[in-house]
């Protein structure tokens, strides 16, 4: 180890101490609030590194360790086994548009949803559409090249690999949807005849 | 049924529908019709039945419980929760100290009240929702003042800002993801930036609130359960230390605000 390594080890030490012990009590007050409930059991209360990373009030700009992060995180991200990255926009219409899935008031029997709509304007013909996230109408005019299927594939499997602590879910690392999904809203992401990419009509 | 309970009770079913189609047109139009006449109003009568009502083995009503006005002082007691209590030595919300009321008062077994504490969706409401409906009235146009005077009441405001803004569970999701910035909505329902005076006033002045979607009231700890569940986290137990962190960050937050609950929402 380097002089440097040293120092960089012992801020960080020094630095993340006061915060997990922080962290420790909001979590023994939230396990002690709540209860398992159907399919949804007390683990879910444990972050992992990246949400207790993420968890910080006020300061969320002061993020001195974010370059390691990312370069792990890009790092980690599973490309598609077979080198396909779109698939079909009809199926990935229904993957952005459902809500569902994972709460505990959800059958977990049903695929889950990736909610794109709470967040994102995408269909513009759409009007019921969040704006927590940007707009992605009109995304495939940025074309289909392999920088941008790659870019895409990424920021749907784990956002965080660009954009540290982000408010966009893990739909890939964290298990939310399948490999086959992502395909499928890369496809109405992406697709030139998804609607997300055609014009209304005048 | 009063005619004005069969209107109440058609159009329950009717805007619902309507308005996850369309943002505010039928809604807003329900609310100009109704005026001031919130279907809670019924909640609220209902709420003052219970608090005089004689109940369990002691069979004694609630007239002498202490919401932190002395015993028995309803009128501006909402607005002043969540508070420090000495003789239980918690900081507690409203609905703890309901609880707390009816164990201590009543006799009540402190299972049977936490046992269904808010209604299902097309249930009829719950005693514990009548009796927020009612107090929560009872400090409308009072401002918003929960206790800041004690050390365990700020601990309390801390704590809630750390769980505002601790993220967990397969979506990442702390209350910060949505309501964490200005003027985002989800769909189309607007957020609000909770962390900041104005949003916060708006959001906790209203609450308690009659659900029209759900011809329910819904007390501000509910929410407080509904988020996380869309958080995909476990149920949050009412009366909680979390619950009661959390309505006590929000209201400092929103302190000095009059309050204006029951509220009427979609
Ligand atoms: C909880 C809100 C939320 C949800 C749900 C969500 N996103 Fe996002 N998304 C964001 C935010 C915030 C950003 C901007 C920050 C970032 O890039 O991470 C973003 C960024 C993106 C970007 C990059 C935009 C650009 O201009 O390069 C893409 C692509 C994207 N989201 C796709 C999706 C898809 C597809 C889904 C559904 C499977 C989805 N998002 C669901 C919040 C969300």
């Amino acid at each position: 180890m380097t002089i440097m390594k040293i120092k960089w080890a012992g801020l960080l030490a020094v630095t993340l101490v006061p915060i997990m012990a922080v962290a420790d009590q909001t979590y023994d007050v939230l396990s002690q609030s709540m209860r398992a409930k159907n399919s949804v059991s007390m683990d879910r209360l444990t972050q992992d590194s990246l949400q207790a990373y993420c968890s910080k009030p006020r300061d969320e700009a002061n993020y001195s360790t974010a370059a390691a992060i990312r370069e792990s995180r890009l790092a980690a991200i599973a490309m598609p086994a077979d080198g396909v990255f779109v698939g079909d926009w009809r199926q990935g219409h229904d993957v952005a548009n459902n809500g569902r899935g994972l709460q505990y008031s959800d059958d977990p029997s049903q695929p889950n949803g990736g909610n794109c709509y709470a967040c994102h304007q995408l269909d513009p013909r759409e009007v019921a559409y969040g704006t927590i996230g940007p707009s992605l109408t009109n995304y495939g005019a940025r074309g289909q090249s392999d920088v941008m299927l790659r870019y895409t594939w990424t920021k749907i499997w784990d956002t965080h690999a660009y954009n540290v602590c982000s408010h966009m879910p893990r739909f890939g690392a964290q298990g939310i949807l399948t490999e086959q999904q992502i395909k499928d809203v890369m496809a109405y992401l992406m697709d030139p005849d998804s609607p997300v990419n055609r014009p209304v009509e005048e | 049924m009063t005619t004005r309970k069969v209107l109440i009770a058609a159009l329950a079913v009717v805007v619902p529908i309507a308005s996850a189609v369309a943002d505010g047109g039928v809604f807003d139009e329900y609310r100009e019709m109704m005026g001031d006449d919130n279907p809670a109003i019924f909640v609220i009568e209902e709420g003052e039945e219970f608090w005089l009502q004689e109940l369990g083995p002691k069979q004694v009503s609630l007239e002498t419980c202490d919401l932190g006005l002395g015993p028995g002082v309803v009128a501006g007691a909402y607005a002043q929760l969540p508070r420090y209590f000495a003789d239980t030595d918690q900081v507690m919300d409203l609905e703890s100290r309901l609880v707390h009321c009816m164990v201590e008062l009543q006799g009540r077994d402190p299972e049977d009240v936490h046992a269904k504490p808010y209604s299902l969706r097309g249930d009829m409401g719950t005693e514990i929702e009548a009796l927020a409906a009612w107090i929560a009235d009872q400090s409308s146009g009072v401002p918003i003042a929960p206790g800041q005077d004690q050390p365990q009441e700020r601990a309390m405001y801390d704590l809630g800002e750390q769980l505002f803004y601790y993220r967990a569970g397969p979506h990442d999701f702390s209350c910060a993801t949505c309501h964490g910035q200005d003027g985002a909505r989800i769909r189309l329902q607007a957020l609000g930036n909770l962390a900041k005076h104005e949003d916060a006033a708006s959001a906790y002045a209203s609450w308690p609130a009659y659900r029209i979607s759900e011809g329910v009231v819904r007390t501000m700890g509910w929410r407080m359960r509904d988020c996380f569940r869309q958080q995909r986290l476990p149920e949050l137990i009412m009366g909680s230390e979390a619950s009661v962190a959390l309505q006590m960050y929000l209201a400092v937050n929103a302190a000095g605000a009059p309050m204006s609950a029951p509220g009427l929402k979609r």
